[in-house]
């Protein structure tokens, strides 16, 4: 079994040294800080931590401002709640004016559970994948979150880059190196591929390590980058394998499946599947009862694989 | 209104020899009378005619209502170098409501910050003047706007900034009152005093319209001082047609030490064409050719 870690904790200590390193770093948070651990950075740096309190678009626009004024600002909350309740402030006061305000925000997906609908952050992607010129990151385990947080820190320009709750396996080596805008092939096959970003890389892995047995032979891709997505490793695995299942976390329409389907039906149509939300809201649960509720385990992702692969 | 017009600005003169105070180099070099600011105003309103006439829409009314505003801001309160718009210690203006983007344009080209002929090519493909602001096509242009409560935001994170830059320039932004309406206003209006933002001033063009009709039909917005007042700003309440007043409250402004300062600017929508005057079919519809004649005229 891998090592299981929080992405979120990983984000607030890589937050602290990157505050170490460049005076120019500086965090803003929405009254969450203990959960988004941004609570690490604001311990050591009170001076550059700024809790904004429960005022979301204020946030927004207070980053942006701290950005317009050289400041590399990183503005963290639940998923729900940015984008959710800032989009416009976002769109206006960040995409428009083009400014270097990285969002990092946590408990996406339907994995926050308990929560229920409210909370569960199923929507974000397609909602920040609709910006121009924002960079969309979900990484896929801890040592992915830390380098994404960094690469955002490094480049000008608006990032989003969508955490979540729970504990989660680490899915990379300790010598993985992120590139921005690049799929990772996780593992090699060349009967089907499945296209997966965050936690659904792990159940994606599962579910390829499952059809072996069955002489399926999957590659899987992690799509940390969502925004700009590699197109290139999307058409090559529609020419080599010539079937494709994507799976997020996330609604079926706007996210991952989306944008895969669009790449794929414009360059090298093939028969494709999703492994999403199907237009509905999440109840409480425990993540695992609601990955299993809503069709996202390994073993809905094998189901796809099968049905894909006779469609070919 | 609880909070008195008679009590913070009551040794206020409107003598038109009352030379503006100098703040910049900029300001020094125009060394602008109060009678100049007033001619340079009319000339702005001229602009802001012929610029939305030639542009066949835009937003006349709440243009004209803050001309003396900014006017005398940019005169003889802001300090700023038109030959260097990205210069690190001057002071920021944020026009917050972005669809009076003809009068600081009108503004900006007046100071020198791009040609006064530019002016006329306002909502045009490939223009630099946007029909609301564009802060990555214009010089002078802080931040781009149009969706209005967002830039009082924006202008905490600058003065944010320059108190951890350790930079004294000081941040001013323009919201109009019925942008009031807006909840994020409040928000940053309580996240101003928290973070006690003396060095942010915000203007509000208390012009008393907004798009569909008078403020108190649409969605009443007071008793407006007393909820900046309880908000923990300093309130400053001023005849936003008045230079002299004008200029006054951005220099007691900054003696306000611990908290930031509201200059509630009282003003005329449409202010100075009769027609537009107090009219809110000119908050956002052009004059046609022959009003622009008219208007024109008016304003000679």
């Amino acid at each position: 079994m891998a090592e299981e870690v929080l992405v979120r904790e990983v984000y607030g200590k890589t937050l602290l040294e990157l505050g170490r390193e460049n005076p120019d770093i500086v965090v803003l948070d929405a009254d969450l800080s203990r959960s988004t651990m941004t609570r690490l950075f604001a311990e050591e740096f009170p001076d550059r931590f700024f809790d904004c309190g429960i005022a979301e678009q204020n946030m927004v626009g207070i980053a942006a401002g701290l950005a317009a004024s050289g400041k590399i600002p990183f503005a963290s909350t639940f998923c729900c709640f940015v984008p959710g309740r800032s989009f416009d402030q976002i769109r206006a006061s960040i995409a428009q004016p083009r400014l270097n305000v990285k969002l990092v925000t946590t408990h996406g997906g339907v994995t926050c559970g308990e929560d229920g609908a409210s909370h569960h952050s199923i929507d974000d992607l397609s909602l920040l994948g609709s910006l121009p010129g924002f960079t969309v990151i979900v990484p896929a385990d801890g040592i992915e979150t830390a380098q994404a947080v960094r690469v955002a820190a490094s480049r000008s320009g608006p990032f989003y880059i969508r955490l979540w709750r729970p504990k989660t396996p680490l899915v990379h080596n300790q010598d993985y190196r992120f590139t921005l805008g690049k799929a990772v092939t996780m593992r090699q096959g060349n009967d089907a591929t499945i296209i997966a970003l965050g936690i659904m890389v792990a159940e994606a892995l599962d579910a390829a390590e499952n059809l072996k047995g069955e002489g399926i032979l999957c590659r899987v891709l992690n799509m940390s980058t969502l925004k700009p997505p590699d197109k290139v490793a999307i058409i090559k695995a529609a020419t080599q394998t010539g079937a494709i299942v994507t799976a997020e976390d996330h609604l079926e329409h706007g996210g991952l499946g989306s944008i895969v389907a669009q790449v794929i039906s414009s360059e090298e149509p093939v028969p494709i599947e999703f492994i999403a939300l199907k237009d509905t809201y999440a109840k409480s649960g425990t993540p695992a009862e609601l990955l299993k509720r809503y069709g996202l385990t390994a073993e809905d992702i094998a189901q796809a694989v099968r049905r894909v692969v006779k469609r070919k | 209104m609880a909070v008195s017009e008679s009590g913070e600005l009551g040794s206020v003169t409107s003598a038109d020899n009352v030379k503006a105070e100098v703040f910049s180099s900029f300001a020094e070099a125009k060394s602008l009378s109060v009678k100049q600011m007033q001619a340079l105003a009319k000339r702005i309103r001229r602009h802001i005619i012929s610029m939305i006439g030639k542009a066949g829409s835009g937003h006349p009314g709440g243009s004209l209502s803050a001309v003396e505003i900014l006017t005398s801001l940019y005169f003889a309160g802001l300090r700023h170098n038109p030959s260097d718009p990205q210069w690190s210690d001057r002071d920021r203006f944020i026009l917050s409501k972005g669809h009076a983007a003809p009068l600081l344009y009108a503004v900006l080209a007046e100071c020198g910050y791009f040609p006064v002929d530019e002016l006329l090519s306002l909502r045009q493909l490939d223009s630099r003047l946007q029909g609301h602001t564009d802060r990555t096509l214009t010089p002078g242009v802080e931040m781009s706007a149009g969706s209005l409560g967002q830039g009082l935001s924006f202008a905490i994170g600058v003065a944010l900034a320059g108190r951890l830059n350790l930079k004294d320039y000081r941040v001013y932004v323009l919201l109009g009152d019925g942008e009031c309406n807006e909840g994020q206003v409040w928000e940053a209006a309580m996240a101003a005093a928290h973070f006690k933002l003396d060095n942010l001033v915000a203007i509000v063009d208390n012009n008393g319209q907004q798009i569909d009709g008078w403020n108190r039909e649409v969605m009443n917005i007071e008793p407006f001082g007393e909820k900046w007042q309880a908000f923990g700003w300093h309130i400053l309440e001023v005849n936003g047609h008045d230079i002299t007043q004008l200029i006054q409250a951005y220099r007691q402004a900054r003696q306000v030490k611990g908290k930031a300062t509201v200059i509630i600017a009282h003003t005329i929508k449409g202010k100075g064409v009769s027609f537009m005057e107090n009219n809110p079919d000119f908050h956002g519809k052009a004059p046609n050719a022959e009003q622009v004649e008219i208007a024109l005229k008016e304003l000679e």
